[in-house]
């Protein structure tokens, strides 16, 4: 633990770090524009000069000088603010005086610094220099006159996405950022660059020329496109979302976002349900509240219990399908179910279906096996710390199922579950690598357990983890990768199949032989709507996708920047999304639609507000007390053995930017499917 | 003594000949009103009248939707909305200003990187009903259109003092 002197104030830091951190430790603010905490140091653009004694009498780059025992560290002398005002005088040069076009204005940090450590005036009266922009796809719009070359998005694509896409050519008044051959920017992380640009140079496409930033109500929130459950900012004016922005958070999405959590929310005014709808001769029509509720009051009347059942979608918050849970209790049904796509995952056992090792755990482990599961399309923010751990440190990953490029390598040992089993049973050298590995993981993708044989699965990979060695004294290497935001919390209330209950599979095979009266879809899409035969559906959600055309009556629901709602991530971290804006037209609350509903079916919940759902939810079941928190669980017995398949696993997601009812919706997100997935990302520079 | 004096100035009419003197001073003095509507006052090149938008020579339109003087508004008269025109330039797709709401302060026009808000020379925009008072961007670009001359006047003989 070196001592260094900070402006006269002596503080002890710890080994290896830099100048520029010991001075933050202090209290010290540097201005810096390379300098990234998560990216390595470049020090290139000088201005984080401070005045260091001993060493040359000359102001120091802080952000790349090691910290030795009793070095002192001026921040504030005339030779330091001379030396920043020159620097900014230079960046300044070549730096285009367009401010007032510039997306970046109001959140720019050259902005920001020119104000601080800056002159007034230019003395520069030659001519400016211009680049030509580059095209790196849908999202990313690039002006690169204002580029000041600090390289922070090349570091970026090179060390967190995995791409190494960008680089700088050229040097000195013609160096430039370009992507190699002006292709896109292929990474599904591509968007966080707009964040690391410390000036306007690369910007958000889809949001160009919308909205400044003091025009924006910020509300802090979660994200629920996929089941990491990412912070994220929601910028909203009056009643539309207009950016999505990570926020940080260490424990889950570090201060990435993917790029479908960041640009859907295009979608969130796009084929919206604003209003309840019966189908009447045939066709949808608009109807009130009351003549909805009265048309599913008449089926429900004219059925029983046992003939009715309900599914949960991937996107609904836990206090409405606890509310659903516990109407469907009160009408006498136990066909519930929140497992939509199939997968076999037991509600009973916690930390069979959790990502035990949790999503910062995994940047810790030295050996993992990916079963049926493609990370980097499912959960990209899990993939960045895979291969964090695999950058790090040295991670050997190996994979049971697809073959993709997950920007790290992965030794890829087969397609199917005879793989699995061999490794299981200690016959592949993969299981020596396992037990040899001081924190080995398994993770199990929804590829492989939301198949028919998905309990056999289950119970392989468990067996797998005992005869590995995966969960030992602290450490828990079972891992389950979800694919939908509203899965864990639908597991953790219960929202399974009751005593002689039906699951998906049986829901939709008992309402094609006409043995299930009426289904109850809560913004539930993704199962076979043409297979639900002449059953009276349902459908509550916020969009006009698969399950809003089959419905008989819509009760239009909430999207998660519209209500306030509990979600729970795929390591079982309870978190709570807030309300940004008001749902569109005649569309409530999710919870207070199931409410209200229980009432009209003489079963009434005797919820008033949103603070009783949730006491009843903790009552229920104490993790949701813990918000913020993981509440770790115990690793006890789960798992049906039994004979599995012999089909290889498949990822279930095919299209990274189109897997829910709001990214279908979205526009760009359509442009990044057309430029990413349907192959047309060769486009050259100029087109764009 | 003090009533004497009231007496005597009452029975010699002095109050009204003082009176009648000062209107024959004013009588032969040039006259200080104008006849108004016919004639007008003249008026200082910084005068803050009625809102224009204006356009550079070629045609284009001045306003680059940098939202400053949204921003600086003091009373909020003024919404803006913008997206990329088809040539990808930054543009305004909705430029509203509320002369209900407007208190003439002028910072729109001091805000502006590119004098395309102005407040010009003319201040006689009564109109029948509010809702005529809701200007929308055709309206401030006609005004622009119109007062041009006299904008640019202004502006150049304010400009050594800027």
């Amino acid at each position: 633990m070196p001592k260094v002197t900070v402006d006269g104030v002596e503080i002890e830091v710890p080994d290896g770090v830099t100048a520029l951190q010991a001075c933050e430790m202090a209290g010290k603010e540097i201005p810096r524009f390379c300098y990234h905490e998560r990216l390595s140091v470049a020090g290139n653009c000088r201005m984080c000069l401070v005045e260091v004694s001993p060493g040359p009498p000359k102001p120091a780059a802080s952000c790349a000088l090691p910290i030795n025992e009793g070095m002192e560290i001026k921040t504030d002398t005339e030779m330091v603010r001379n030396a920043r005002n020159g620097v900014m005088e230079f960046l300044l040069i070549n730096h285009p005086l367009d401010c007032p076009i510039c997306d970046q204005g109001g959140e720019c940090d050259l902005q920001d610094q020119a104000m601080a450590y800056g002159r007034d005036g230019s003395r520069f009266h030659e001519h400016k220099r211009a680049v030509k922009d580059k095209h790196m796809g849908p999202l990313v719009k690039t002006i690169m006159t204002r580029c000041i070359h600090c390289t922070r998005c090349v570091r970026f694509a090179t060390e967190i996405a995995g791409v190494p896409e960008l680089g700088l050519l050229g040097r000195g008044e013609h160096a430039e950022i370009t992507t190699y051959l002006e292709k896109s920017l292929d990474s599904e992380l591509s968007a966080n660059v707009i964040d690391l640009c410390p000036v306007g140079a690369l910007t958000s496409k889809p949001y160009a020329f919308v909205s400044r930033p003091w025009e924006l109500e910020r509300t802090e929130s979660i994200d629920v496109l996929d089941a990491v459950g990412a912070a994220i900012r929601v910028d909203s004016r009056q009643t539309e979302v207009l950016r999505v922005l990570p926020r940080l958070n260490e424990d889950v999405n570090e201060e990435w976002l993917g790029d479908k959590s960041r640009y859907a929310c295009d979608a969130l005014t796009r084929q919206r349900l604003d209003r309840p709808y019966v189908r009447r001769d045939g066709k949808l029509q608009e109807a009130s509240w009351d003549e909805a509720f009265a048309a599913i009051a008449d089926k429900v009347k004219a059925s029983s219990g046992d003939r009715i059942a309900a599914i949960a979608g991937d996107l609904c918050d836990t206090e409405s399908m606890f509310a659903l849970k516990q109407l469907m209790g009160a009408l006498g049904s136990s066909n519930i179910d929140c497992r939509q796509d199939g997968a076999k995952l037991p509600a009973g056992s916690r930390a069979a279906y959790l990502m035990n090792t949790g999503i910062a755990g995994l940047e810790d482990t030295d050996a993992v096996l990916l079963v049926g599961t493609n990370p980097r399309w499912e959960a990209p923010l899990v993939n960045t710390r895979l291969r964090k751990a695999w950058l790090q440190g040295g991670a050997i990953i190996a994979s049971v199922g697809p073959q993709t490029d997950m920007s790290y390598p992965v030794d890829n040992l087969g397609a199917g579950p005879d793989t699995l089993k061999s490794i299981a049973d200690g016959l592949h050298p993969f299981a020596e690598t396992l037990r040899n590995a001081e924190r080995p993981a398994v993770i199990v993708g929804m590829g492989a357990l939301a198949r028919d044989d998905g309990a056999a699965v289950l119970a392989a990979v468990r067996a797998l983890a005992d005869s590995c060695n995966l969960v030992r004294d602290g450490w828990n290497g079972f891992n389950v990768l979800h694919t939908a935001a509203a899965r864990v919390g639908g597991l953790d209330i219960g929202f399974v199949p009751g005593e002689g209950g039906r699951d998906v599979a049986g829901i939709v095979s008992g309402a094609g032989a006409g043995e299930i009266d009426m289904v109850f879809l809560l913004g539930a899409d993704e199962i076979d709507m043409s297979g639900l035969g002449d059953a009276f559906v349902v459908y509550q959600g916020h969009h006009g996708d698969a399950g809003a055309h089959r419905a008989d009556v819509i009760l239009p629901g909430a999207a998660y920047t519209e209500k306030n709602g509990t979600y729970v991530n795929t390591e079982g971290r309870v978190q709570l999304a807030r309300q940004a804006v008001q749902p569109p037209g005649d569309a409530r609350g999710d919870w207070a639609i199931v409410r209200a509903l229980s009432g009209v079916l003489g079963a009434g919940l005797d919820y008033v507000a949103l603070g009783d759902v949730r006491a009843a939810m903790v009552a229920a079941n104490p993790i949701f007390d813990n918000v913020d928190q993981v509440t770790a669980a115990d690793w006890d017995d789960f798992g049906e053995p039994g004979e599995m398949g012999t089909d290889s696993f498949e990822s279930p997601v095919d299209n990274y930017y189109m897997t829910d009812p709001i990214s279908r919706a979205s526009e760009t997100m359509a442009e990044c499917t057309r430029e990413f997935v349907a192959g047309d990302g060769g486009r050259a520079g100029t087109d764009g | 003594m003090a009533m004497l004096d009231r007496n005597a100035r009452s029975l010699l009419l002095l109050e009204i000949a003082a009176g009648m003197w000062l209107t024959l001073k004013y009588f032969f003095k040039p006259k200080v009103t104008i006849n108004y509507p016919y004639e007008k006052g003249p008026i200082s090149p910084r005068f803050r009248g009625e809102h224009a938008l204006r356009r550079y020579p070629n045609g284009e339109e001045r306003c680059i939707a940098c939202k400053l003087c949204e921003a600086i508004c003091p009373a909020q008269a003024i919404t803006i909305e913008a997206e990329p025109r088809d040539d990808g330039s930054r543009r305004t797709t909705r430029y509203d200003i509320d002369m209900t709401k407007c208190i003439y302060c002028g910072f729109c026009q001091e805000a502006c990187p590119v004098d395309a808000i102005v407040e010009g020379p003319n201040f006689e925009f009564a109109t029948e009903t509010r809702e005529e008072l809701l200007y929308d961007k055709e309206k401030l670009l006609v005004n622009g259109d119109r007062w041009e001359s006299e904008i640019a006047a202004g502006l150049s003989a304010d400009a050594p003092y800027r």
